[in-house]
């Protein structure tokens, strides 16, 4: 240990050292993020402490046991101590998680003292599917372009695609806030300190630290450490929404910097990638942390909203492209030069558990108001391109410039905050102002009842 | 294989994620199924490759905690499905445990609940008489199931023919009660249950021949049915980029064709959906026979969070029950959601083993793997004489909805249809956004079925729908010189022939999978329909020009849409019809006054 001081260690680490643990000093084998030992009884994915730093068991082959240490192996002797601590890491959940901040391993970062509760491994056994609940409560958010053509449902999974330079963290802090979560988990990954206090500003000033619990992996800790964030933000999250019954919402940002740590480890393990450089279980290991968002059928809830951020806005590339068959939709933000806003897209964006909420949970007209003014919309694209070739507008094609102008202003825009009527009203007078019902092409029977009395 | 009172041991020497290296005492087959003891809770595995005295097995748990040294006990057998009374309407995970006799919210590793109920009694009506003369897969009595007649047969791993030596009388049995005792041509006497196993990555051939598919399957939506329709023992599949609807294509499929059976594999998609259909089969009613929808079906679920290795098992054992349903001579509809995933099973495990790679690192194999497992599909004609079905429809979702990729164009050269979903049709709202100008129906082709579709719909049916796609074609060759020439720059003509196809477009192939009218339309009425639209496309109508076209088209469009809405027949549906009919004269060239 005396060589291991040397190296200046990241942060102080208790190492409980116990009867029964079996330690160990001889490492054979160190390489960038791994180190191997020879050691018996070893339970694979168990956790293990290497010259004070956390490791888990990655592989074992006979009595050789590769551990994967998290913050790295620099500095790390071959005569380091290794202590096998006998279980998969864990964290300790109850009530006073509530409003606490941690860091990747569970360890309060706030100066507050360890939360008392029952321990419980991370990364535990999956829901059940007949054990769920199909997803039917709203999760009313008050921006519009979220809640009228993209509604959110509770036990929903959903991340924002967006480029690094667009303000998710601002949105997502918005939707967390106003969705009336009983608690709000935040796993941080890799997040820069300033979007860490920003998030712990927001829901300070919105009063809301009670019901948060963060997990903080930011740009200065290690990049291995960020796998374990997902999961010790979802034990947390499962723990208030199994137990507890409560509503909780789930934030993990950013999701690309999870894969981004994935494909590290693959590399170093000698995996063979597949494409983007990925490893060929990114599917499943991203599946396994979204599928955590549940509607449990005791009454809880787990609504997972992430972001993803993208490269040139490319979404083909296999991080974005497998989130995309994962998760329930995708929410795209995009700056509208027209209004000078920034609005979520209504073309790339994407509620796929909209259809179990709207019109049942919200106004009848819902479904069909929200397709007849997206393809308007589409309209009104298709004739800012005829604009921008040099070729002449018909009337209809004006009408719909000007209504793509204020639909994206007064209801695309992440900046209203409307209620879930108002927002249809408003989009019936815009209809009224500048189509005819055959223009807008809604059941007749809707026409008749909201068609504007005025237009 | 090994007896089982003899079973082959060995213990875990190496660990990687769910790839286990075991050290035997004895000999193993390849896929030989083996028990893992861990702590007590047996993990369930499958060899997967085989080194001098080392097995190398694929678990269908997570291995957490697992230690070397662990003892390993192997089963004799492949990894089987347990066919027999009782399986509609239950819900499987991929190595075929009943879900719902799981205990608790969460799966628990090695809770592996038995298939079917044994305690059930089911009413056993025999089919034959002692001393006929029988073989593998030939009936010997039969229950009711959900409405079903469930064939008890010969068991399929019986050779030879076999004499029935005597039958039980009717009357309530439970599925391991013995109800026939079979002499063989040596003399050994064979009892039988009502319960069998089949090995899932072996197909089961108990059928005299494989006929070409002839009969259309109608799924009653209108893209598939119309355009390119499928078959009965067809094989289709639908490729498409995330967000482009093949979930709910599926979905109206699984809910409203004509099936006896239907057999949903759920295979590393999201948990949610299969939600979805455990929240709305037992409500919603079979449109063919009134019963509820979930009495007809099975779902194999391995959602994506579920163990990767069972993925790959769980589209066989999706396989080997709709073969057990088609050899009692029933119409059997497979859906699989998704292939890829299954692929990429494949991909984890080939990568573990440091295979050589193939294309994008999946295994070299890939392609045989996939056209072997669409060439279980198929009509087949029983020993008796009947005919049975599978039709199978996979769903691929290739990464970055680029279709060149190994799955799609594996699939692409077994399946016979093919349903592209395409990316800017769903972002236009235009669902199902199949694509009309890729995609095939390969059966079209086929004399036997144009015949049939001839009989059933009309005698003037195929001609009609070669009309509609060249509609379509003109109008997709319109709308790009409209795009490229301006408005302006090309004659009336070309409008006309572009709004013609978006009449089509709108009224034929888009069809809205929420609405309780819209959702599905049978064979008569997209014949209708048809007839409607091409009487529309086809009347000659004059306009002084486009800005006086487009307007009009639209309220063309929006009656004809209105009456998809409208119940058929309906006083409703009629009046938009008559509606139509007006709007129609206001500009039928004769009608209209036209300068010099």
């Amino acid at each position: 240990m005396i060589r291991a001081a040397s190296v200046p260690p990241r942060r102080k680490r208790r190492t409980p050292t116990r009867a029964f643990q079996r330690i160990y000093t001889r490492i054979d084998r160190i390489t960038k993020a791994t180190c191997t030992v020879k050691a018996e009884g070893v339970g694979y994915e168990e956790l293990a402490m290497v010259a004070g730093r956390p490791a888990q068991v990655v592989k074992i082959v006979g009595d050789e046991v590769t551990l994967q240490v998290f913050a790295g192996t620099e500095g790390i002797p071959t005569d380091a101590e290794v202590v096998f601590l006998g279980r998969a890491p864990n964290l300790r959940v109850g009530d006073a998680l509530a409003g606490r901040f941690f860091n990747a391993y569970g360890d309060p970062i706030d100066g507050g003292p360890e939360p008392d509760g029952e321990p419980r491994e991370i990364g535990g056994p999956s829901v059940n599917p007949v054990r769920r609940e199909r997803p039917s409560e709203l999760n009313v958010t008050g921006i519009a372009g979220i809640d009228l053509n993209n509604t959110l449902v509770t036990g929903q999974k959903i991340p924002f695609f967006a480029d690094p330079d667009q303000p998710f963290n601002q949105v997502m802090a918005l939707v967390a806030l106003r969705a009336k979560a009983d608690k709000i988990v935040l796993g941080g990954i890799g997040l820069t300190n300033d979007d860490h206090l920003y998030f712990r500003n927001s829901f300070e000033n919105a009063g809301a630290l009670h019901r948060i619990v963060v997990f903080m992996n930011t740009t200065e800790d290690p990049p291995v450490e960020r796998l374990l964030v997902p999961d010790m933000a979802l034990t947390a999250a499962e723990y208030f929404a199994v137990e507890k019954k409560e509503k909780v919402l789930v934030l993990l940002t950013d999701m690309t910097l999870y894969a981004d740590a994935l494909s590290i480890v693959s590399n170093r393990m000698d995996q063979i990638p597949s494409k983007d450089s990925m490893p060929g279980s990114l599917y499943s290991d991203l599946a396994r942390i979204y599928e955590k968002a549940a509607q449990f059928k005791a009454g809880g809830s787990i609504t997972i909203v992430a972001v993803t951020t993208l490269s040139g806005g490319d979404i083909t590339h296999a991080i974005p492209d497998n989130t995309g068959y994962i998760t329930e939709g995708q929410l795209f933000l995009r700056r509208d030069t027209e209004v000078g806003k920034v609005i979520v897209d209504p073309f790339r964006s994407l509620s796929r558990l909209k259809q179990l909420v709207i019109g049942r949970k919200t106004r009848e007209d819902h479904p069909q108001v929200m397709n007849a003014a997206v393809r308007l919309y589409a309209d009104a694209a298709n004739a800012r391109t005829k604009l921008e070739n040099g070729f002449d507008l018909t009337h209809y094609d004006e009408r719909t410039l000007d209504f793509a102008r204020d639909y994206s202003r007064d209801l695309l825009a992440i900046d209203v905050n409307v209620g879930p009527d108002r927002m249809l009203d408003r989009a019936w007078e815009l209809f009224g102002q500048y189509f005819s019902p055959e223009e807008v092409g809604i059941k007749q029977q809707l026409v008749d009842t909201y068609w504007p009395d005025d237009a | 294989m090994k007896a089982a009172i003899d079973p082959t041991r060995g213990a875990v020497e190496g660990i990687i994620s769910n790839l286990v290296h075991v050290r035997t005492d004895g000999p193993v087959a390849q896929n030989e199924i083996c028990f893992i003891h861990h702590e007590g809770t047996p993990l369930m595995a499958e060899v997967i490759e085989v080194l001098h005295d080392r097995a190398y097995v694929q678990v269908f748990e997570s291995t957490r905690g697992l230690r070397a040294g662990a003892s390993v006990e192997f089963a004799g057998h492949m990894l089987e499905a347990t066919l027999g009374p009782g399986i509609l309407s239950r819900n499987y995970d991929g190595l075929m445990h009943d879900l719902d006799a799981m205990t608790g919210v969460f799966l628990r590793r090695g809770e592996y609940p038995p298939a079917l109920d044994e305690t059930r009694e089911w009413d056993f009506r025999p089919l034959v008489t002692s001393g006929a003369r029988v073989r593998a897969g030939d009936s010997l009595g039969e229950v009711l199931e959900n409405g079903i007649a469930h064939r008890i047969m010969v068991p399929f791993e019986l050779s030879g023919r076999y004499t029935v030596e005597s039958l039980v009388r009717p009357g309530p049995r439970r599925i391991s009660d013995a109800v026939a005792t079979l002499r063989s041509e040596r003399g050994d006497g064979v009892p039988v249950t009502m319960v069998q196993r089949w090995p899932v990555k072996r197909a089961l051939r108990v059928y005299r021949d494989k006929p070409r598919p002839f009969r259309l399957l109608e799924t009653g939506v209108r893209i598939i049915d119309t355009l390119n329709p499928i078959v009965e023992g067809g094989t289709g599949f639908i490729p498409g980029p995330f967000g482009s609807g093949k979930t709910v294509l599926q979905q109206a499929i699984s809910r409203q064709a004509e099936a006896d059976v239907v057999i949903v594999a759920a295979c590393g998609e999201r948990a949610n959906e299969v939600v979805d259909l455990f929240t709305e089969f037992p409500e919603l009613d079979d449109p063919w026979t009134g019963r509820k929808l979930m009495e007809r079906t099975t779902i194999i679920a391995n959602t994506s969070n579920m163990p990767v290795a069972a993925r790959e098992a769980s589209v066989y054992t999706a396989m080997t029950i709709a073969e057990y349903y088609r050899s009692m001579g029933l119409k059997v509809l497979l859906l699989a959601d998704s292939t890829s995933r299954w692929a990429q099973a494949l991909r984890e495990m080939s990568n573990r083993m440091e295979e050589l790679p193939g294309p994008d690192a999946f295994p070299m194999d890939l392609s045989a793997i996939i056209s072997n497992f669409y060439s279980r599909a198929g009509i087949v004609r029983l020993n008796d004489g009947r005919t049975g079905s599978i039709t199978l429809i996979g769903t691929v979702s290739p990464a970055g909805g680029n279709l060149k990729e190994p799955v799609t164009e594996s699939t692409k050269k077994v399946a016979r249809c093919f349903y592209a979903l395409s990316q800017r049709r769903a972002d236009s709202k235009r669902y199902p956004a199949v694509d009309p100008i890729e995609s095939y129906s390969k059966y079209l082709e086929y004399p036997e079925l144009r015949e049939t579709l001839r009989a059933r719909i009309a005698p003037d049916w195929l001609d009609n729908v070669d009309e509609l796609k060249s509609v379509l074609l003109r109008g997709r060759e319109a709308a790009e010189q409209i795009n490229i020439l301006g408005d302006d720059g090309v004659s009336i003509d070309t409008h006309l022939a572009f709004w013609r196809s978006e009449i089509v477009d709108e009224v034929i192939l888009q069809q809205n999978a929420f609405d309780a009218v819209d959702a599905r339309t049978p064979l008569e009425r997209q014949e209708y329909m048809v007839r409607a639209v091409l009487d529309t496309v086809r009347a000659e109508l004059a306009f002084d020009g486009y800005e006086d076209a487009n307007p009009y088209f639209k309220r063309v469009i929006n009656t004809l849409k209105q009456m998809n809405y409208a119940a058929f027949g309906s006083p409703d549906f009629e009046s938009f019809e008559k509606r139509l009919e007006e709007i129609l004269e206001e500009r039928r060239a004769e009608a209209v006054e036209v300068g010099p």
